[in-house]
């Protein structure tokens, strides 16, 4: 059985809009939805937001540390357990600098935009529009750019 | 008393609005991540949603690799549980038709860069910030340590240009 035969089923969906929900909330209650809260932030006017970001991993970290010690297959897809590690290559800290100059002038990241969305700040289609954009830039760019040379290092997620 | 009191008024300093939500909200952040890992083994990330998204409708081989298209359809329900999420915590507090005051060029400018550099960095500040630190990935402390430095220099800058908000 595939991993994607099974990644249709209703428990499935529940679980994705159960998750997506509680990351939501705390967003929304974290104030990271808000890009002046982020701005303010990095101007260095309030650090809050380490707390944010630092107990959102230290849940997440324990989480992955104890299902990939003790936990064998996630029961809704027969999925092994893993932690997150991407292969380190030139693209990492330059995606990081455009990413950061992105961040720092519009205070806004994707997951912050979609809860944004959700306190009816309309204001942040701006943002989410240019998100779609700038990704579609970069695919047209890498799809049409020598197409297949670089397939090996176009997997990317998250 | 000078001596002592001192660290409170620089804790105090450093977080003007207190830590109590700041944190809450990373926890709950941080849960709804373990929600869909523990139950599917999926570490799910914000920002391949816009690529996966574009698959509906570019025909781009980009857009269109085996996983991608795969994993479209759940990244939209994550995105609408997130969007969701959101409007529960607004309305449940009173905050719900809040707008941003940030100009929409810088939205719209910061989100483009937001969008290109996510894609080639291979991810967000939940990717690489949250799933990748929790993870113990080097490759996502040195994603993080670059998009925190540049972010800070980069909002100083426009800050100190005369930018407001």
């Amino acid at each position: 059985m595939s991993a994607s035969d099974d990644e249709r089923g209703l428990a499935f969906s529940l679980v994705i809009l159960l998750g997506g929900l509680v990351f939501g909330f705390g967003l929304g209650l974290s104030q990271m939805a808000k890009p002046e809260i982020v701005l303010d932030f990095l101007q260095f006017e309030d650090f809050g937001l380490v707390f944010v970001m630092g107990g959102a991993a230290v849940v997440s970290g324990l989480t992955f540390f104890v299902a990939t010690r003790y936990l064998d297959r996630a029961p809704l897809t027969g999925r092994g357990y893993t932690r997150r590690l991407k292969t380190m290559d030139r693209n990492v800290p330059v995606g990081g600098v455009i990413f950061g100059v992105g961040w720092g002038l519009s205070g806004i990241c994707p997951g912050a935009a979609y809860a944004s969305v959700g306190l009816g700040n309309v204001t942040i289609l701006w943002a989410i529009l240019g998100m779609f954009l700038g990704a579609y830039a970069q695919g047209f760019a890498r799809s049409t750019r020598a197409d297949g040379t670089d397939s090996a290092e176009s997997v990317t997620s998250d | 008393m000078t001596l002592t009191t001192f660290p409170l008024v620089a804790f105090a300093g450093l977080f003007p609005e207190g830590v109590a939500h700041y944190a809450a909200g990373g926890l709950f952040i941080g849960l709804g991540v373990a929600v869909i890992y523990l139950s599917t083994g999926i570490i799910a990330g914000a920002s391949t949603f816009l690529e996966t998204t574009l698959s509906y409708v570019s025909d781009l081989s980009r857009f269109n690799q085996a996983k991608y298209v795969a994993s479209r359809d759940w990244r939209v329900l994550f995105t609408v549980g997130i969007v969701g999420g959101a409007a529960v915590y607004a309305l449940a507090f009173g905050e719900f038709g809040w707008t941003t005051e940030v100009q929409w060029w810088r939205l719209l400018g910061g989100g483009f860069l937001v969008g290109v550099g996510t894609r080639v960095g291979k991810g967000c500040t939940s990717g690489h910030g949250v799933c990748g630190i929790g993870s113990l990935s080097e490759t996502s402390f040195v994603n993080v340590a670059t998009f925190m430095a540049i972010a800070i220099g980069t909002a100083q800058v426009v800050a100190a240009l005369g930018v407001t908000p």
